[in-house]
């Protein structure tokens, strides 16, 4: 059953070939079997799934069944998840039970969904390879001494491992797309503002959003149906109304026009990743459409502009972390500074404490204008540049990350080095548009990702577009060799 | 751009974060190199340019100020590391 897609075990429940509690069983065996060697799962919420399994199969047993009813799915541990421990993978809340549930959560629930446990991230969604987990590196199923990526490498590996048919994920400078790469999977960054961050614990509120992350771009389609739409508890959240996702997936691409930035395939691409990059786009051609050359002239300050907006604003959002009001404490603390500086110095770990102190820094008196002001300036040049460029184009791709997944170890020394694994994804943040990562072949054994950025609200269009190279192509049923 | 050890101390005091004496000097270091990187954006004439706060310029929504959520001060603070009679306890602050 693990080897079937969403859209595959949605016609299976409803057909009767088998119910929820058989399907979310034999996951969970999967779970026991498999998910330990990978290091993807914080918590595994083995009897909250069969509960929540029985009743699907009641709801089916009603009539009241939808397409999603009785399906297994990981969350991401950044979404709040109610009675069941929410760590955003840092000590400072290996202690904390969620009093409630995220949008993003109760969504899911309300169709029906059987969440199976909750995905291993980078601390605070902070990383890009999943090393900065409080609960060690997650493992890449295509090679175990590789890192998946990150920030949701837990949810990129379970997908990617077959042990759970999709997961969500969330992405601040690529974070959905970058694993999604690495791992050779499907993943889908919205439109900022389309799904709601409410209950989401927050990095960086412009740039956060919440995606699905998918054996295919189909079963990608069939959450966000679910996950996409406003929310009044989320003041971000776009009150516009929601497509149903899969409608499009058959069109034509005949005549679609595809960027090609000229900026994505200079210096510092991988040769090889360079090269099935351009294999990938020769098959668009062959569906019918035409690539046009462009540019995004800012795109290099991409980088450097998110290295301030996005810890200025986690720098602000992480002050709540005080050993107050919840999460972890020091012990003995001679007085409420000690408390403060003790908590959190005990309870971060050092990623998270660099972001924090450059936001600090950027934010100061005498500095706001140098960086964050700055910085703002120059995110406005970068989003101009794709506002330019959909005037002629209708989609823009590229790689998604400059090379295949690196090893454990490789770059967890060097931060700079570490940032730049994002220098193709974190532009689309600072714009707010949406993009996806799509398999596109291997390297020396290791996927490659190609990434398809779209105009704002056009969810359809990208996953109509990454749909059909999926019908013409067979590099998304690509699964690693111990996990089939 | 580089910081040098007391700059980092003053960060993390403002920052409230406790720093082991042994680890600042690493700390410097990667502070000054994601400044270096950060200083690339000084290339860039951006004078004119309107800062972006919001990729989708939307104004904030205004609600009617009336009260939403119930009181549910005592399943929120089983999270908290201390209370007693539903406060949270923190070090003697006033003598």
């Amino acid at each position: 059953m693990h080897t079937k897609t969403v859209a595959e075990l949605s016609a299976g429940l409803q057909q009767g070939d088998f119910s929820s509690t058989e399907l979310t069983q034999a996951y969970l065996a999967r779970i026991k079997d498999k998910g330990d060697e990978l290091n993807c799962f914080v918590t595994v919420t083995a009897d909250q799934a069969l509960l929540a399994a029985a009743a699907a199969d009641q709801l089916r047993s009603d009539g009241k069944a939808g397409p999603l009813t009785g399906i297994p799915m990981a969350h991401k541990d950044i979404f709040c998840t109610k009675g069941v421990k929410t760590s955003c993978g840092s000590k400072m809340l290996d202690n904390f039970i969620a009093p409630y549930n995220a949008s993003v959560v109760e969504r899911l629930n309300e169709v029906g969904m059987v969440m199976l446990g909750k995905t291993n991230m980078d601390e605070f969604a902070m990383g890009s390879s999943n090393e900065t987990s409080y609960y060690g590196s997650v493992k890449n199923p295509w090679d175990l001494k590789a890192v998946p990526g990150g920030s949701s490498g837990g949810s990129a590996v379970v997908v990617a491992a077959q042990i759970a048919p999709i997961s969500t994920g969330t992405d601040t400078g690529g974070s959905i797309r970058q694993p999604a790469a690495l791992c050779g999977i499907t993943g889908l960054k919205p439109t900022y503002g389309r799904v709601s961050r409410y209950g989401m614990i927050a990095f960086a509120s412009s740039l956060d959003q919440a995606g699905p992350m998918a054996r295919s771009a189909e079963d990608a389609a069939m959450m966000l149906n679910a996950m996409a739409g406003f929310d009044v508890r989320d003041s971000t959240c776009v009150d516009k109304e929601v497509p149903d996702y899969t409608a499009n997936l058959a069109d034509s691409l005949q005549g679609l026009k595809i960027g090609i930035p000229k900026e994505f395939f200079g210096e510092g691409l991988d040769a090889g990743v360079a090269d099935v990059v351009q294999a990938a786009l020769k098959e668009y051609e062959n569906l019918g459409a035409e690539l046009v050359d462009i540019s995004l002239p800012n795109s290099g300050l991409s980088v450097p502009t998110y290295y301030v907006v996005a810890p200025a604003e986690c720098s602000s959002n992480l002050s709540r972390f005080d050993g107050v009001r919840f999460g972890y404490r020091c012990d003995n603390p001679v007085d409420l500074e000690d408390l403060y500086k003790r908590s959190r110095g005990e309870g971060f770990g050092p990623e998270v404490k660099r972001r924090i102190m450059i936001g600090a820094y950027a934010l100061s008196a005498g500095y706001y204008d140098a960086y964050y002001l700055k910085a703002q300036k120059c995110r406005r040049l970068i989003s101009d540049d794709f506002k330019k460029a959909y005037e002629k184009v209708d989609v823009i791709m590229g790689p998604t990350a400059p090379s295949t997944a690196f090893n454990i170890g490789e770059k967890s020394d060097d931060p700079v080095t570490m940032y730049l694994s994002d220098i193709y994804t974190i532009a689309v943040n600072l714009a707010g548009l949406p993009g996806m990562s799509i398999p596109a072949g291997l390297v020396d054994g290791r996927p490659v990702g190609l990434q398809i950025i779209g105009n704002y609200f056009e969810e359809s269009r990208l996953l109509n577009v990454a749909h059909q190279f999926q019908q013409a192509t067979d590099f998304h049923k690509n699964v690693p060799k111990a996990y089939k | 751009m580089s910081l040098d050890v007391s700059e980092v101390e003053k960060i993390a005091h403002l920052a409230r974060l406790g720093i082991d004496e042994k680890d600042v000097p690493e700390y410097a270091l990667n502070l000054s190199n994601i400044l270096d990187l950060v200083e690339q954006m000084s290339a860039v004439d951006t004078s004119g340019v309107e800062p972006m706060a919001h990729p989708l310029e939307l104004a904030q929504r205004l609600r009617a100020d009336v009260v939403t959520e119930a009181d549910q001060r005592e399943r929120f603070q089983e999270n908290a590391p201390k209370v007693e009679d539903g406060l949270f306890l923190v070090p003697q602050v006033i003598e």
